[in-house]
Order: structure tokens, then sequence, then C-alpha cells
């Protein structure tokens, strides 16, 4: 089983470069299956449905995505199997930027956009700095020159990834990245395999459910602001 | 050196494009064998949804049967191998539509410096002034150094686009979807192309502009129907064309400015009647 992760900030159309990639593969005889792990609440199940394809949803409701995600990752493998795939795509969304989804030696996917700003590539974490292949979005609204700076970014964010360009209105670019999927290693199982950028390890009394400020509820791990000047 | 870096030199000194003919949308063979070079200015004419987009798209990713089309892109007469071909794509072709608009909110020179760094050009501040000064021999209305991008009008916009990617960009290749008919002088944009040995190619609907290309390409149901030479007679017609397109472009001037169109040059009426008649016009015969 290919097992390919594709990660990025919310709206930058991963959704759309999974479907039109995925028509491509589906071309060349693969059989693709999707997952979609989001936070609260999708649509996207049912667009992936009207293409035609496979898919399962993932919310992580009240716990965190990322871990969310690592607990079902190899769950979604023996899903993908039983349906008869070949093809394992699992695109996450609600990640926050300190995280990211990437597994070693499997195919690892960042989209970000071009709208985002060029500066963006360096404040997306190990979700960019640690992916295989990089897909810049929404090129098509913005001039030569600010793609060319923002590929630029990315390429001094993760000099080791593929750039693509990709308009997921038209498909533009799914061609390309459809070659690099095609080539994702795969996998009989997950159990064993690691990610590739630890979680944080931050557990405090936020992450279990409480709602209130103030110093008294600040436990577990905690960390302070350094303000600037004599704001402090 | 990377194996991108080395498709990056090669796309910049690319020889010669020849795009090979696929199928038509009802499937019969497109007879096309065309090959562009360096300097090459065309223009791709034909109705809305008549295939022009993919054309461009096909060779935007150096389509090798491929795409809907199945037309095959030759790099320096011979296809590119897979690797080669997709470290190759998106430094082959550099874009400009009027779709596209600056976003990143920087006064003009720091941009442009931006993008001069990228490309680790040796000489920057020469190149950045370069390329505001030949944005401004572009645009109508010249713009400031310190001036915002986001600020910049629309032809301005244009003019600094086409001039940074002249310029600034490593892309052989510039396709541009229509240039607008304002605020740019349009012949001079696609002559500082050419001077720079970028292969152009330009879709448009506007008769001026069509006939400013060496070549044209006339789509049609998806297929390649005709290739035409710009011959002597057409850039004859587009000296005449140009008067009355300067004349309407003066009175758009002066609707903006608040003027009234009650007299017109006596040549108009004379012209207008001659064109009400129910006569066919002359090149549909």
């Amino acid at each position: 089983m290919r097992v390919i992760t594709v990660a990025g900030p919310p709206s930058v159309g991963k959704t759309a470069v999974v479907l039109k990639t995925a028509a491509h593969l589906a071309a060349a005889g693969l059989r693709v299956g999707v997952v979609k792990f989001d936070s609260l609440s999708t649509q996207d199940d049912a667009a992936y449905a009207r293409a035609g394809l496979d898919v399962s949803v993932g919310l992580a409701g009240n716990v965190c995505p990322d871990h969310f995600f690592v607990s079902n990752i190899d769950d979604c493998l023996t899903w993908a199997r039983a349906r008869g795939h070949d093809t394992l795509v699992a695109e996450s969304a609600g990640l926050c930027n300190r995280c990211a989804p990437h597994i070693k030696g499997a195919l690892a996917i960042c989209v970000v956009d071009t709208l985002s700003g060029i500066h963006t590539p360096r404040k997306i974490g190990p979700m960019l700095k640690l992916a295989d292949v990089v897909v810049i979005t929404k090129g098509d609204i913005v001039s030569q020159a600010e793609r060319e700076v923002f590929a630029f970014n990315v390429r001094k964010a993760n000099p080791r990834a593929v750039v693509v360009a990709f308009n997921g209105i038209t498909g533009q670019g799914a061609g390309e990245l459809a070659f690099h999927m095609a080539q994702a290693a795969g996998f009989e199982t997950l159990e064993g395999q690691h990610l590739r950028y630890p979680m944080p390890s931050a557990v405090c009394p936020y992450c279990v459910g409480e709602t209130a400020i103030g110093e008294d509820h600040q436990r577990g791990n905690v960390r302070k602001m350094a303000f600037a000047g004599d704001g402090s | 050196m990377t194996p991108e870096d080395t498709a990056t030199l090669a796309a910049a000194k690319l020889a010669s494009l020849t795009i090979l003919g696929g199928r038509d949308k009802g499937g019969a063979l497109e007879t096309l064998d065309l090959t562009l070079r360096p300097g090459d200015v065309v223009c791709v004419v034909g109705p809305t949804g008549s295939g022009k987009s993919r054309l461009l798209a096909d060779i935007e990713c150096l389509a090798q049967a491929d795409t809907p089309s199945g037309r095959r892109i030759l790099v320096d007469g011979a296809p590119p191998d897979a690797r080669r071909r997709w470290a190759t794509v998106g430094k082959l072709v550099a874009q400009l539509s009027q779709n596209m608009n600056f976003v990143v909110d920087l006064p003009v020179a720091e941009f442009v410096a931006m993008h001069a760094d990228c490309r680790m050009v040796a000489d920057g501040d020469r190149v950045v002034a370069d390329v505001i000064a030949c944005a401004n021999a572009l645009a109508g209305e010249r713009f400031h150094a310190d001036v915002s991008l986001t600020q910049l009008s629309g032809g301005q916009t244009r003019a600094l686009m086409i001039a940074d990617t002249a310029l600034l960009s490593a892309s052989p290749v510039v396709l541009i979807d229509e240039i607008e008919n304002a605020g740019i002088d349009r012949k001079r944009a696609l002559d500082l192309l050419v001077s720079q040995d970028k292969i152009t190619l330009v879709s448009t609907h506007d008769p001026i502009l069509a006939l400013l290309g060496h070549r044209r390409i006339v789509v049609a149901n998806g297929s390649v129907a005709d290739v035409i030479e710009t011959s002597a007679e057409e850039t004859e017609s587009r000296a005449h064309l140009e008067r009355i397109d300067a004349v309407l472009m003066a009175l758009r001037q002066h609707v903006r400015g608040g003027g009234r169109i009650e007299a017109l040059p006596a040549a108009f009426s004379t012209f207008a009647s001659a064109m009400a008649t129910d006569e066919p016009f002359p090149w549909t015969r």
C-alpha cells in the first residue's frame, strides 16, 4: 500500500489538489482511497464522493488533531486494504504549524498557497520543512514575481523538497504531482514506523478542558512570553 | 550543483520549443509541427472554449501525449525524459494574465530587489532601477520606486509585471493571457520581451494585439486549425487600426476628464456611414 500524507494550513486547497491528482492516478490504474482528517467538521468527504473516490472521515473533536492522526493512521491503512485500494492518501487539516503528520519513508506532501504571503514558508514548521513535495497553489492570481519569490522562500525553508506549482481549478500541475505520488513507497503496515517530527510535550490543564484564565490555572508545562520595552 | 540547478540552466538556454499535433475534440488528427525560437512572438486566437488555454497548458507542462489534446512538446528538438521534464516545468514558463495582481504590500523597489535577490543577480541595484525604468516606459502614467505595489493602477501593475518578467524571470517562455488596451504600450512591451530573447505567446481576441505577433495560431474545436504568418498587408492594416484606436483612447481620456462628445472629426461621420451600409465587410469577401 502506497502511503501519502498531505498536510497544509486551512483553505490552501488541499482537497482540490488531491481530487485533481487522484483523477490522474486513477487513469494510470491506481486504486486510491482517501482519509480526510479534520478537527470539528468537514464537507470534503462529499466532494471526494462526488468525484467517485472512496473516502473515510476522521474528526479529532476535542483531541489534539495531531495526536488523533497518529493514533489512527495505521487503522486507515487497514481500512484502505479492506476496500481493495493500493494507494492511501491521508489528508490532514486542522493541524497547527508546530506539528506534522509526515511519516518516515512515506511520501510527505505539504500544500501552501501564494496568497498567504511571501514570508509564510518561513512560518510553517515541520509540515513544510520535512515534506518531500511542496505544492504551491493559487499562483494564477498573483504576479510571476511573487510566485518566484514564494517558491524561492519555500526552497530556502526546505531545500530538498520538489516544488510543484498547482492550479486547483484547472488541475494544472496534477500530472506532475501524480508522477511523484505514483512513486510513493509501499507499506504492509505502519506499526513500528516513526513520525518525522515529535509531537509537542506540552500537557497542561487547558489540554484537558480547563477554560478559566489566571495564574491559578496555569499548571504543568507553562511558558510565559517576554514583552518588548517596559510592557512586562 | 543540484539536478534542479542544471535544469534551470538548461531551461534558460532553451534553443527551441516544438509543438507536435495531437487530436481535436472529436478525435481527428491535428496536423501541427510548429517550432518556436527565442525572440518569437506568437499570438493564439480562437473562440472562447476552442482550446487556447489547453494549448498554453500543454506547453507549460511539456505535454507528452498525456494531456486531453494528446500533443507532444519537444525541448531543443527532443522529448525531455520524465525527471528532466518535471524539474524543468515551473521554470520554463512565466505567466501573465489579467487575473493576476500584486498581493504583497511592499514598496515597488523593495519587492523588485527581493526578486533580484532570489535570482542572485550580481548588480541588484542597477537591475531594480532598470526594471522600474522599463515599467515606466511601458506605463501611461509614471510611478515612483517608493510607491506600494498594491497602489499601482491596472496599467502600471501590468507594465511592472512585464518589465520584471522580461528582466528578472529566468523562464525563457512567457505566456500572456491578453494585454488590456489601456495604460500600457503593448508594442513596446512585446519588443522588450523580444529583446530579452523570450519566446512569447499571447492569447488574445484583440485585432491589434493579434497583428503585433510575428505569427498567430488559430485554434478551433480543440486543435490548431491554422498558423498565419503576419503579412506586410496585415502590418499595414495594423497601422490604420492603431490610428483609429488612438482616437478612441483620446476620447476615453476626454470622457474621464468630464468632457462631452458633441463634436467628432468630420472623417468620423463619413467612416460611420460607410460602415453602416449593408455591404459585407471587406475581410468577409
